[in-house]
């Protein structure tokens, strides 16, 4: 996919991890998480910014990695759900929620949901049920019928209530 | 079919003089690439037919918020989410906020630009009416120099623009002062997140003490070539009371004013409506 002549060099931060990639600067950070660094956790649902499935974090900031020219991450420190919990660590609150609540079933959307949630839950640590399925509007999923996503994100927030 | 990405470039200028410079010497060859919420979608399909592109997000020239007495100023590079975080301009430009809650979904919001969905100019696009209302004015650079100018004279045809290939849009400026201005936003489409609207209807107006209308201002998406500044609906209003002989002839103005078509999304006929109604909507809540 990034087999291309013009590659350019661009440097950042992957779930902690300083890397220096040689990439065609147009190449999708989706492409670049799961082919050159081999991070399969991002799925691709439609490459189009519709569906979520793809969503990583930037910079602490949610985004559609299907729709992030890897140029545009020079410099910048990206989590993928493979860092979502630190290394060797306990599950994330939100991932220990979506198993106890069944918020998964085939899993595709799974990844993006839990950076979704973890992104709403560090902006917004105390969100009302308008907030929530704002917080996951952008993110389809096919199989559960989102409310036991809905609810493993609010089991999830009384969990850290205390940290909020 | 996805895009063979040899053929495309990217790259990333290190000063906004320096992209200029590029645009200056070699024009038509270079294009904007700002959130790239448009542009990788186009890309994805492999139907984005211009190649070059220079990645403008990283120039702080075309970011920020600037508030002065007389304007808000807001760089090409704000997004949706700089938007809904920012007290000031929610409060001030209320309808701005209310675009930019309904733009995407959050990641969406995190990446796409004000200037971005600006400069794609699709007629359906959801901040350009409320921008209309708020009598916004587009700052264009170029190596040569800066130049306002009004944004409801930007649009020219469909995907057609005041903007030369070597130009870039900076900033956009509104004027203050729009305290007292009764708001109305509506985008309709087919679910809350993600849709791209049916029709999206944006308007402002002042009631004086007589119970008069002034300064009424309608902004509309998706019902013509461009979004569209419905002032010959506007001159009906002015001076009139928002009562039922009001409504019916402003509504009937604005129905023969706008020149919406069938798409996937809806129908030309739905869309006047639809118009017609938000319209009626907006008046009989003025009052209150
Ligand atoms: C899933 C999804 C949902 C969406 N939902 C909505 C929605 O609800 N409402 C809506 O209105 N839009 C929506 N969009 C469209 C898009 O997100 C917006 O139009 C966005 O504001 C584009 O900004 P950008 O910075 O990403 O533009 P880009 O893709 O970077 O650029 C778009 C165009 O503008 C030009 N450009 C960008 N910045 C400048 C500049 N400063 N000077 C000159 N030219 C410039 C580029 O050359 C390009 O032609 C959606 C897109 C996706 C993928
Ligand atoms: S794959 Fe990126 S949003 Fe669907
Ligand atoms: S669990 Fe299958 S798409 Fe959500």
């Amino acid at each position: 996919m990034t087999d291309s002549g013009l590659k350019v060099d661009v440097a950042c931060t992957v779930n902690g991890a300083r890397q220096t990639l040689r990439v065609h600067p147009l190449a999708r950070l989706l492409d670049v998480l799961r082919e050159d660094l081999g991070l399969t956790g991002t799925k691709e649902g439609c490459g189009e910014g519709e569906c979520g499935a793809c969503s990583v974090l930037v910079d602490g900031e949610l985004v559609n990695s299907c729709l992030v020219p890897v140029l545009q991450v020079e410099g910048a420190e990206i989590k993928t759900i493979e860092g979502v919990s630190a290394r060797g660590a306990e599950l994330h609150a939100v991932q220990q929620a979506f198993i106890e609540c069944g918020g998964a079933q085939c899993g595709i959307c799974t990844p993006g949901m839990v950076l979704a949630a973890v992104s709403l839950l560090a902006n917004i640590p105390q969100p009302t049920d308008a907030d929530i399925r704002n917080g996951l509007a952008g993110n389809l999923c096919r199989c559960t019928g989102y409310m036991k996503i809905f609810d493993a994100v609010v089991r999830a927030c009384e969990r850290a209530g205390v940290k909020a | 079919m996805r895009a063979y990405l040899p053929d495309y470039n990217l790259r990333a200028p290190r000063s906004l003089a320096d992209a200029l410079d590029l645009m200056a010497r070699e024009p038509g060859v270079w294009r904007a690439f700002a959130g790239g919420t448009d542009l990788m979608v186009l890309l994805e399909f492999g139907a984005l037919q211009h190649k070059n592109f220079l990645s403008i997000r990283h120039l702080p020239e075309l970011r920020g918020i600037e508030i002065t007495p007389e304007h808000v100023t807001l760089g090409a590079l704000t997004t949706y989410t700089h938007i809904q975080r920012d007290a000031d301009v929610r409060r001030e430009f209320p309808l701005l906020g209310a675009a930019g809650r309904e733009t995407g979904g959050i990641a969406i919001q995190n990446r796409g630009t004000l200037g971005g969905n600006v400069v794609n100019a699709s007629p359906a696009a959801d901040s350009p009416p409320a921008l209309l209302v708020y009598d916004a004015q587009l700052e264009l650079v170029s190596a040569s120099g800066a130049r306002w100018i009004d944004y409801r004279n930007f649009h020219t045809g469909y995907k057609q623009m005041d903007m030369r290939p070597d130009e870039l849009l900076r900033r956009i400026r509104l004027p203050r002062a729009t305290g007292d201005l009764k708001t109305y936003y509506r985008k309709v489409g087919t679910r809350k997140a993600q849709a791209i609207s049916k029709i999206c209807f944006a308007a402002g107006a002042r009631l004086a003490s007589d119970g008069r209308i002034k300064d009424a201002r309608l902004g509309l998406g998706s019902v013509a070539p461009t979004v569209l500044r419905c002032a010959r609906t506007e001159d009906v209003l002015r001076d009139r009371t928002p009562d039922e002989a009001t409504i019916k002839a402003a509504c009937a103005m604005l129905v023969e004013e706008i020149a919406p078509i069938d798409d996937m999304r809806s129908t030309a006929q739905y869309r006047a409506r639809v118009a017609a109604n938000l319209l009626a909507d907006f008046l009989v809540n003025l009052k209150k």
